[in-house]
C-alpha cells in the first residue's frame, strides 16, 4: 500500500540549528490494518506521519503510493492525492470553531467540487453511522470532546479515502471514549480502509484492535512487531 | 502636462505592473538557476511556494492591462476636446508621437501576459513543472516591456499641452495651434472587406481544423497561433476601414474607439471582447503546441492547445457574425 | 467547468461565512474602505457634475464673442464697430451686448449686471438670479436699491426670479432694461461691452474667428470651443490637485489594507492551516481569499459610490462644498444633473480597489503558502 525507503527528513537546512529529525527510515504499510506508530517524544512520529499523509515532502528518500512514487510530487499534486486517499484526525481535533458539525464535515469535500447536496448528504450518512445525527447543525464548540472526535472522524472520511491518519488521537480523551474510538478503528480498518496512527498510550498500543506497531527511537525506525496472530 | 484623475490612475497602474514584475525578476533568477523539483530541500519547497505569488502577480498584471487600455482609450476620447481638430480619442492619441505606440505597448503586454497564463496553467497540470524554468526565463523579459510601457505612456502624458486659453492679451487665438490628425489613416473599404474575411476566415477555419485534430498536429497549432495574429490585425484594419463606417453611418469616420461609446450603444465591447479573447487563445494554442514534444505534456499540451483553438474559433467566428450583423443592419451605403 | 464552478460556489460560502463570523475587523475594514470610496466618489461626481453643467450652459452661448482690446486690456466696444464687421459668410446673428460687474458694499459680493437681448424688461424693473433672492431675501414685487458708482443711489421693483436650474451661472445674475443700465453704470451711448456672433456650422467658426482679426485688428475673439477647453482642463485640474492631496488617505488605506491583510488572527491561522491540512491546495486558499477581496471590494465601491452619488446630487455636496468652491462668495446650491460616466467609475477603481489588490497580494499569498502540517504541531 505504502511504501518508504530511506527517508529523511531535515528542519532548518543549511542552518546552524539544522536538525535532522528521520534519519533514514524503511518501512511498509500493508493495506486494511491499524498500525500504530509508538516511540519517544521526539523521535519523529509526527515528522513520519507527516510524510507518510503526504502534508510534507522528505528531504530525501522515496514515498511509494501503490507502487507510484510521489515523494517528489509537487503540493499541487501532492494534495490531490492527499484529498483523496488520506483522511486525517488530530489531536485537538482542529475543527474550524463557528461551523456547525455539518459544515466542519464537508470543508474537506468543497476543493473538489462536489455539488454541496452530495456533500451534505455522504455526511448526513456518517453522522447517522457515528449517532450523532442529532447534533448535525450544532456548533462545533458547544460540542463534548468525544462527539467532537467523532465530528472529525466524519470529516475524515468524507472524501471516502483509503488510508485513515491520525495524530495522538486519544491524548484528549478518558480510556472509555479512548476504547470507544479503536472500535470505531476497527470497524473502518475491517470495512478495508487502512488506519495509521501514532500514539504513546498503552491503551492503544496493547489494544488488541492494532495489527502491527512501529517502533521509533532518534530518527530511526528499531522495531516492527505484528501483534495480532492470526489476520483476518 | 495635463493633471488629471484618469491619468494619474493609468501612471498608477503602469507603476504597478512595472514595480511587481521588477520585484518579481531577481527571484525569477533565483528560479531559474535552482530550480530542481527532484530535491525536497527547503530551498526548493521556498520556491515551489514562490510560483504561486508569481502566477497571481502576472495575473494581476493581465488584468491590469485590460483596465488601463480601456481607461487609455477612455481618457484619450475626454481629452479630446482640449486638442484643437481632434474629434475623438485618435485625435488626442495623434497629439503627440507616444499615444499609439503607448497604446500598442499596453496591448503587446497584454498579450504577452495572457500567453504567460496559459503556459503557467498548462505547466501547473504536469506533475514535473516542466516549463517552470522557461516560465521564468519569459518572465524576465516582461519587466523591461513594463517599463517600455511606462516610459511611453509618461512621455506621451507629459507632452500633452491643451491648447487652452492661457492669457488675457494678444492673439492667443487658436490658429498657430498645431491640428492634430484626428482620423487613422484606412484602407479602401473594398480591399479591406476582403482582407478581413479571408484573413478572420482562415483563422477560423485553421482553428476549427486544430480542435478537430484533438491539438495534435504541431504545425496546425503553428499556423492557429500565426493566422490569430494575422486576424486580430485584419480585423482591427477592417474595424477602421469598414466596419467602424456602418456603425457610425458616416463615410469617413474611420475611428476604432468611438463605438465604445454610450452614443453608438457600446457595440465596441461586442467586437473587442470576443476579438481579443480569440486572438489571444490562438495565440496561446500555437505557443502551446511547441510544448508537445516534452515527454510529461505529451498529452496535457496537444489538449490545452485544441481547447484554446476551439475557444480562438469560437471567439473569431463571433466576432465575424457580430460584425457582419452590423454591416448588414446599416444604413449605409458603401459599397454600390 | 461544473466543478470549478461549484468549487468557486463552495469558495465564496465559505468566505461569506468566515466574513460574518469575524463581524468586528470585516466591518471595520468595510467602513475605512467605504470611506476612501466615498471621499474619492464625492470629488470626481462632483467635479464631473461641475463641468457638465459649464458645458451645459456654455452650450446656450454664442459661439463667437468679439472682445476690444486697448493696450491689452478689455476695452468698449464704440459706437460703429458692429457695421463694419459688415456681413461674414456663415454668422447667422451678430448682436451687441451690455453687462458689467457690480459690487454690492452690504454683502461683500460681486454681482453681474446684464441687459438680456432675447426680453426686454419694462424700465425700473429687474429679474434677480436665485442667489440675491436668498441672499438680500427678495421676492416678486419687493423694491431693492443699489448705490451706483457716481454715488446716485437706484431703486428697481423685482419683476421676477430666475430658475434655480444651472444656478451656476445665473446665481448672481441682475437683468435690467438697456436705459436702466446706460443710466447705472454711466455708460455711453452706442457703446457695447462686448460683441456676441452666432455660427451655424462648427466647422465654420475659426474662419470666422480669422476674418474677425483681419476686419478688426484691435479685438480678440474668443471661441465657445475654446472655453470649453479651458473649463474642461481648469476642472480637471482641481480634480486632480484633489486627488493629489487625496494620495496620502489612498496610501494609508493601503497600508491599513496590508496590516489587515498580513496581521491574520491566530484564529484565522489556525484556520487556513486546518484547511491546507484536510485538502485544500495553496491555489484554492488564494482563490477563497480572492473572493474574499472581491466580496469586501465590490460591497466597499457600491456602498461607496451610492452614498457619494447621494451627498452630491442630494444634499448638494455638503460635506466638501466650502474646500472645493471656494472662488465664490454667493454659493450658488445649484440641483447638479445626476451622471455616471465609465471613465471615472474605472478611475475609482483604479484608486481604490487596486491599492487594496496590490497591498493583500503578498498578506495573502503568505497565509495561503502555510504548511500544511502546523496544524500538527500544537
Ligand atoms: N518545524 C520544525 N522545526 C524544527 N524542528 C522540528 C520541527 N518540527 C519538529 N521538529 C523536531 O523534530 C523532532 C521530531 O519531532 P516530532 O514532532 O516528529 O516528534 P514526536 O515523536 O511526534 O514527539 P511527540 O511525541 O512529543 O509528539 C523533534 O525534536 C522536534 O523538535
Ligand atoms: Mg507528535
Amino acid at each position: 500500500m505504502l511504501e518508504l525507503a530511506n527517508i529523511r527528513k531535515a528542519f532548518n537546512q543549511g542552518q546552524h540549528n539544522e536538525y535532522w529529525a528521520l534519519k533514514g527510515i524503511d518501512l511498509e504499510i500493508p493495506p486494511a490494518r491499524v498500525n500504530v506508530l509508538k516511540g519517544p517524544s521526539g523521535s519523529g512520529k509526527t515528522t513520519l506521519l507527516t510524510i507518510l499523509g503526504c502534508l510534507a515532502r522528505p528531504t530525501e528518500g522515496r514515498v511509494r503510493l501503490k507502487g507510484e512514487d510521489i515523494s517528489g510530487l509537487p503540493e499541487r499534486f501532492l494534495t490531490e492525492i492527499r484529498r483523496s486517499t488520506f483522511g486525517f484526525i488530530f489531536q485537538q481535533f482542529n475543527l474550524v470553531r463557528g461551523l456547525s458539525a455539518i459544515e466542519n464535515i464537508i470543508l474537506p469535500g468543497y476543493p473538489t467540487g462536489t455539488p454541496r447536496a452530495r456533500l451534505v448528504e455522504r455526511a448526513e450518512a456518517l453522522l447517522a453511522d457515528m449517532q450523532l445525527s442529532h447534533r448535525r447543525d450544532a456548533k462545533v464548540e458547544w460540542l463534548s470532546g468525544g462527539e467532537q472526535q467523532r465530528v472529525a472522524i466524519c470529516r475524515a472520511l468524507i472524501n471516502d479515502p483509503e488510508i485513515l491518519v491520525a495524530d495522538e488521537p486519544t491524548a484528549n480523551l478518558d480510556s472509555k471514549l479512548s476504547a470507544e474510538f479503536l472500535a470505531i478503528l476497527r470497524r473502518l480498518a475491517e470495512a478495508g480502509r487502512t488506519v495509521i496512527l501514532t500514539s504513546h498510550d498503552p491503551l492503544v498500543v496493547e489494544s488488541e484492535v492494532v495489527d502491527r506497531v512501529y517502533s521509533l527511537r532518534d530518527g530511526r525506525l528499531i522495531e516492527v512487531v505484528d501483534t495480532r496472530r492470526a489476520w483476518p | 502636462m495635463i493633471f488629471q484623475p484618469a491619468i494619474i490612475a493609468l501612471l498608477l497602474a503602469a507603476g504597478l505592473s512595472l514595480a511587481m514584475l521588477a520585484t518579481a525578476s531577481p527571484f525569477a533568477v533565483q528560479l531559474i538557476r535552482h530550480w530542481d523539483l527532484g530535491s525536497g530541500s527547503e530551498r526548493q519547497l521556498r520556491l515551489e511556494r514562490l510560483t504561486y505569488l508569481f502566477s497571481m502577480m502576472v495575473a494581476l498584471v493581465c488584468g491590469l492591462q485590460v483596465l488601463s487600455t480601456l481607461l487609455f482609450v477612455f481618457n484619450a476620447d475626454k481629452m479630446s476636446v482640449m486638442f484643437v481638430g481632434a474629434m475623438c480619442a485618435v485625435g488626442a492619441l495623434n497629439a503627440n508621437a507616444y499615444g499609439f505606440p503607448a497604446l500598442y505597448a499596453q496591448l503587446a503586454l497584454f498579450f504577452f501576459a495572457s500567453t504567460w497564463l496559459a503556459i503557467n496553467r498548462l505547466d501547473n497540470q504536469a506533475r514535473d513543472y516542466p516549463l517552470t524554468r522557461l516560465k521564468y526565463v519569459l518572465l524576465l523579459a516582461y519587466a523591461p516591456l513594463a517599463a517600455l510601457v511606462l516610459y511611453l505612456q509618461f512621455n506621451y502624458f507629459i507632452r500633452l499641452e491643451a491648447d487652452v486659453i492661457t492669457s488675457c492679451c494678444g492673439s492667443m487665438f487658436s490658429e498657430e495651434a498645431d491640428t492634430v490628425a484626428s482620423e487613422v489613416s484606412a484602407m479602401a473599404p473594398r480591399q479591406a472587406i476582403a482582407l478581413f474575411y479571408a484573413g478572420l476566415g482562415a483563422a477560423v477555419l485553421l482553428a476549427l481544423w486544430h480542435w478537430r485534430g484533438a491539438g495534435r498536429r504541431v504545425w496546425s497549432g503553428l499556423a492557429v497561433g500565426a493566422s490569430s495574429v494575422v486576424a486580430f490585425f485584419a480585423a482591427l484594419m477592417g474595424i477602421v476601414a469598414f466596419v467602424s463606417l456602418y456603425i457610425y453611418e458616416h463615410p469617413h469616420h474611420h475611428c476604432p474607439f468611438c463605438i465604445l461609446k454610450p452614443e453608438y450603444d457600446y457595440q465596441g465591447y461586442l467586437l473587442y471582447i470576443p476579438l481579443f479573447a480569440a486572438a489571444a487563445a490562438g495565440l496561446a494554442a500555437g505557443v502551446l503546441t511547441l510544448f508537445a514534444r516534452r515527454p510529461s505534456l505529451a498529452t496535457l499540451a496537444p489538449q490545452a492547445s485544441a481547447r484554446l483553438a476551439g475557444i480562438a474559433a469560437a471567439g473569431f467566428a463571433l466576432f465575424l457574425v457580430v460584425a457582419s450583423f452590423m454591416v448588414l443592419s446599416s444604413n449605409l451605403i458603401l459599397l454600390e | 467547468m461544473n466543478r470549478w464552478i461549484e468549487k468557486q460556489r463552495h469558495l465564496i460560502d465559505f468566505t461569506a461565512s468566515s466574513l460574518a463570523r469575524r463581524k468586528g475587523k470585516s466591518l471595520g475594514l468595510l467602513v475605512v474602505y467605504t470611506l476612501l470610496v466615498f471621499v474619492l466618489a464625492s470629488v470626481s461626481l462632483y467635479t464631473h457634475a461641475l463641468r457638465n453643467e459649464a458645458t451645459r450652459v456654455l452650450a446656450g452661448t454664442p459661439e463667437v464673442v468679439l472682445q476690444r482690446l486697448i493696450a491689452g486690456r478689455h476695452d468698449l466696444i464704440p459706437p460703429g464697430y458692429i457695421e463694419k464687421i459688415g456681413r461674414v459668410r456663415g454668422v447667422q446673428k451678430i448682436e451687441g451686448r451690455l453687462w458689467g460687474y457690480y459690487y454690492d458694499s452690504v454683502l461683500k459680493a460681486n454681482y453681474t449686471f446684464m441687459v438680456p437681448n432675447d426680453r426686454r424688461i419694462p424700465e425700473g424693473e429687474i429679474v434677480v438670479g436665485p442667489a440675491l433672492e436668498r441672499s438680500r431675501g427678495l421676492a416678486e414685487g419687493n423694491g431693492i436699491s443699489f448705490r451706483a458708482y457716481s454715488g446716485e443711489l437706484h431703486t428697481f421693483i423685482v419683476s421676477e426670479v430666475l430658475a434655480h436650474e444651472s444656478e451656476l451661472v445665473n446665481a448672481d445674475l441682475v437683468l435690467m432694461s438697456e436705459p436702466d443700465f446706460r443710466r447705472f453704470f454711466a455708460y455711453p451711448d452706442g457703446h457695447y461691452t462686448d460683441i456676441a456672433l452666432w455660427v451655424a456650422n462648427p466647422q465654420e467658426v475659426r474662419n470666422v474667428g480669422l476674418k474677425l482679426i483681419n476686419a478688426l485688428p484691435d479685438s480678440r475673439p474668443i471661441l465657445r470651443e475654446e472655453v470649453l477647453r479651458t473649463y474642461a482642463s481648469i476642472f480637471d485640474w482641481r480634480e486632480g490637485m484633489m486627488l493629489a492631496l487625496l494620495s496620502a488617505a489612498i496610501l494609508a488605506f493601503g497600508i491599513f489594507a496590508w496590516e489587515k491583510a498580513a496581521g491574520l488572527s491566530a484564529e484565522e491561522k489556525r484556520e487556513i492551516g486546518i484547511l491546507k491540512a484536510i485538502g485544500w491546495e495553496t491555489g484554492d486558499v488564494i482563490a477563497m481569499k480572492f473572493w474574499e477581496g472581491f466580496l469586501v471590494s465590490l460591497l466597499a465601491f457600491l456602498l461607496g459610490y451610492v452614498i457619494a452619488y447621494i451627498h452630491v446630487f442630494h444634499f448638494e455636496f455638503a460635506l466638501f462644498a466650502p474646500v472645493l468652491q471656494g472662488w465664490a462668495v454667493l454659493y450658488p446650491s445649484f440641483a447638479l444633473t445626476p451622471k455616471i460616466d465609465g471613465l471615472q467609475v474605472a478611475t475609482l477603481f483604479v484608486f481604490s480597489v487596486l491599492p487594496y489588490t496590490a497591498a493583500t497580494l503578498v498578506p495573502i499569498w503568505r497565509a495561503a503558502t502555510t504548511d500544511p502540517d502546523t496544524v500538527m504541531r500544537g
